[in-house]
């Protein structure tokens, strides 16, 4: 048997108010960008949920495709059948054989025909005796059922619905405002990404290139890292920024144990100038408490200084094992450790300071040309889609 | 041209072709390469792993790109003998394999392995309790082939899938050439250990094939060298191949959501047609056989000379499997079938793909029914 039907129903968006629209419009956007290429199958907006109409496609490809996008709850597979009893009573049995390991049932009707000869309680007691007679080792329980078989009348045909499949949850990608993503191809950062994507946010991401000494490796492992965000929600743009000649200006003017400290704030001082560029009110980072030097409070409080932006640090106070796990799970752990060096690791002291002071770094800092070193590398920002640059490869496959 | 001898091997699929071409002209690099030209050909290399383990279920770490059939059957075979060989030294297989797997087999026996093969009943199938008797607590793998290459007949595999499951130091290796997208099976489900496939058999470029390795299994390998496909197998990628034997892999799994369907019904309709014919005995079984192979015998006259008479209307059908059919003995399976040597040597495989159509069977059969009179004719003048 072939379903014909998955409705995808949003849950927090419902909430939302008079935004409800748009958050629903976002989500529309969502998943029509992730089935795009599916020319067989229709999208139908509907006042509380999104139809997807299938012409005998497998539902379970496009639920596969769609079961990442914030801001679904949950799908449910049906079938479509005229109103007649008949056609009730065959369509009910079908959908109760296509599901597995069913021993306990019960039916739940609803009429939204309001005209319907029958009412909801016979349509139940109908359909169950129906089924009941039908099966063998299947039985009614109305409190627990491992089943519950809803069927909705409706104008001119009768939808049964079948299994449900859960969604990601959250809240559509869109719907909550830009966020600059510091991408450096560490485990983290992408993790960052897909909590912040996770309550609405559009990511954009910005990486430190620093040619030959990071490799085009490094920049493709961030690129793929990028793309492998993209299928909860929307197309990233990935900002790669040449960090060369200012990790260059920081090795020979900065003392060697303020390096890390001041190469970092140079990191947020350009990563808030393409923030203002893009439009993005905020700045995303996978930093975790204590995890490294760069990363104790201190180091947060002393790097932090340099700009009046919100940081977003979804992971602060998560575990690296626990971070690990969602890597794993979200798909971007085995992009994360491709062996490349990136450019938070060339040129760094073996000891840098772990409790730098805010002080000492604007004192350092008066024999940097801050300035011109920005100025030069947002001037030479490579921006790619990373939708695009996927796209090509996959037209191979 | 009607083609119906897609069990030796699939036309290409144009798209792949184009691919191979482009992949060719534009990622030439070496994926080993540290510069930019050759990161990009890494990088198309970890897409077409990536979209592979996809399509079949499991981890990309678990995907080895190979030549074929031949490398996956004697790298699964000889790797799990020699890896694991401190183990013990008793492996298992059936009569019916494909001469990739017996011949590696045959191999092993002279280097002191202990080989015991299973015989199979009159529809070339094993059977269970024969397995369960045969193994061993020092059996170091069951290998055996999932669509028989001749027949079509289909191997209990989820039910030895079962019985080895708690046998953690048994491998399980598939032989899944002829299944890969007609009968399809779930690696991870089944519990099995190593599976060969081929990108010929289903519409890629010759030379390709992939060996689904489960995480944890090390088996030594047969080309020793620079370390590529985790250390696996070693030798430059053969990147314009490998992309288009997975962009087959999606094409054909893709087909088969209707395909499958599809043949069943046809090659029913087939088998009905070819089973009223008086000369004609059908050897591949009417059930657990996979929907497109039908192999039977041709009384009067050798296979041979049929094959030669419908190429004549540009048809192409063949006699057993293509690999051994040079050489004019009759068939090792349709002998372990029970069937006599001169049956064995009369044997005519049809085998289809999804692009087959039912006009094209037809023809077939009109052809087919318009020569063996023909030639029954002219014996008898």
């Amino acid at each position: 048997m072939k379903y014909d039907t998955l409705i995808i129903r949003y849950g927090e968006i419902a909430l939302k108010g008079r935004n409800r629209k748009s958050f629903y419009d976002t989500l529309y956007d969502r998943v029509r960008e992730q089935l795009l290429d599916l020319k067989d199958i229709k999208l139908k907006k509907r006042f509380d949920h999104i139809e997807v109409v299938l012409n005998g496609m497998d539902y379970q490809q496009v639920a596969d495709r769609i079961r990442h996008v914030f801001g679904i709850q949950s799908m449910r597979v049906a079938i479509t059948v005229d109103n007649d009893l008949e056609s009730i009573h065959s369509g009910a049995l079908r959908v109760i054989k296509e599901e597995e390991h069913i021993a306990t049932f019960k039916v739940s009707a609803r009429r939204k025909n309001k005209d319907y000869p029958m009412t909801s309680k016979d349509l139940n007691y109908s359909v169950g005796s129906f089924i009941l007679k039908n099966t063998e080792n299947v039985t009614v329980d109305v409190h627990h059922p491992d089943m519950n078989l809803q069927i909705e009348v409706l104008e001119d045909t009768t939808r049964i619905y079948g299994k449900v499949i859960k969604g990601a949850g959250g809240l559509p990608v869109g719907s909550a405002g830009k966020v600059m993503l510091m991408l450096s191809g560490g485990i983290d950062s992408p993790v960052a990404g897909y909590m912040m994507m996770r309550r609405g946010a559009t990511v954009e991401a910005i990486h430190f290139h620093s040619p030959p000494y990071t490799n085009d490796r490094a920049k493709q492992k961030v690129l793929d890292l990028a793309a492998a965000l993209q299928k909860f929600g929307g197309r990233l743009k990935l900002h790669v920024v040449p960090f060369t000649n200012a990790q260059i200006a920081i090795r020979d003017r900065m003392p060697e144990n303020y390096r890390m400290t001041i190469m970092r704030r140079m990191m947020l001082r350009i990563a808030e100038r393409l923030a203002v560029k893009r439009e993005a009110l905020g700045i995303a980072t996978g930093e975790s408490l204590g995890q490294v030097a760069s990363q104790t409070l201190e180091s947060m409080n002393t790097i932090n200084e340099v700009t009046n932006y919100p940081v977003f640090r979804p992971l602060v106070s998560t575990d690296k094992v626990d971070i690990i796990e969602i890597a794993k799970n979200i798909g971007t752990y085995d992009i994360s450790i491709r062996p490349y060096e990136d450019c938070c690791t060339i040129f760094l002291p073996k000891a840098p300071k772990t409790k730098p002071k805010r002080e000492q770094a604007n004192r350092f800092e008066k024999n940097l040309p801050i300035e011109e070193l920005m100025e030069e590398a947002l001037a030479g920002v490579e921006t790619i889609d990373v939708g695009k640059q996927t796209e090509a490869l996959e037209d191979l496959l | 041209m009607i083609y119906l001898d897609n069990s030796a091997t699939t036309p290409p699929y144009p798209e792949v072709l184009d691919t191979y071409r482009v992949v060719s002209e534009r990622f030439f690099a070496n994926p080993s390469s540290i510069h930019k030209l050759g990161g990009e050909s890494e990088d198309l290399l970890h897409k077409s792993r990536q979209q592979a383990a996809a399509l079949l279920g499991v981890k990309e770490t678990e995907i080895i790109f190979t030549s074929g059939g031949t490398e996956g059957n004697n790298f699964a075979i000889k790797g799990t003998a020699l890896g694991y060989r401190q183990r013990g030294k008793h492996l298992i297989t059936s009569m019916i394999e494909h001469p990739a797997s017996l011949n590696a087999f045959a191999q092993l026996e002279d280097l002191g392995f202990d080989v015991t093969y299973l015989d199979v009943d009159e529809e070339g199938r094993i059977s269970i309790d024969a397995l369960k008797d045969a193994w061993r607590p020092d059996t170091l793998l069951v290998s055996l082939i999932h669509v028989n290459n001749e027949i079509g007949t289909i191997q209990p595999i989820e039910e030895i899938g079962r019985f080895l499951r708690d046998k953690p130091k048994t491998l399980f290796h598939v032989d899944h050439v002829q299944g890969l997208a007609k009968v399809p099976l779930n690696f991870k489900d089944i519990g099995i250990d190593l599976a060969t496939m081929s990108g010929h058999k289903i519409h890629g470029p010759k030379g390709t094939g992939m060996l689904y390795m489960r995480e944890g299994v090390k088996l030594a390998p047969l080309l020793a060298g620079g370390g590529q496909e985790f250390d696996h197998r070693s030798g430059t990628e053969n990147l314009p191949a490998i992309v288009g034997m997975v962009k087959a892999l999606r094409l054909v799994m893709e087909k088969a959501r209707d395909g499958v369907p599809y043949l069943q019904t046809v090659m029913n309709r087939l088998r009905q047609r070819l089973a009223q014919h008086p000369l004609v005995t059908l050897n591949t079984p009417e059930f657990g056989a996979a929907p497109h192979i039908l192999n039977f015998t041709i009384e009067g006259f050798r296979a041979e000379v049929l094959i030669h008479a419908l190429e004549e209307e540009d048809i192409y059908v063949s006699t057993k499997s293509a690999c051994a059919s040079k050489a004019s003995e009759a068939s090792h399976v349709l002998l372990a079938c029970g069937l006599p040597e001169k049956e064995a040597k009369q044997a005519i495989r049809i085998s289809l793909s999804f692009e087959n159509t039912q006009e094209e069977l037809d023809i077939f059969i009109a052809s087919f029914d318009k020569k063996t009179k023909e030639l029954m004719k002219a014996m008898e003048a």
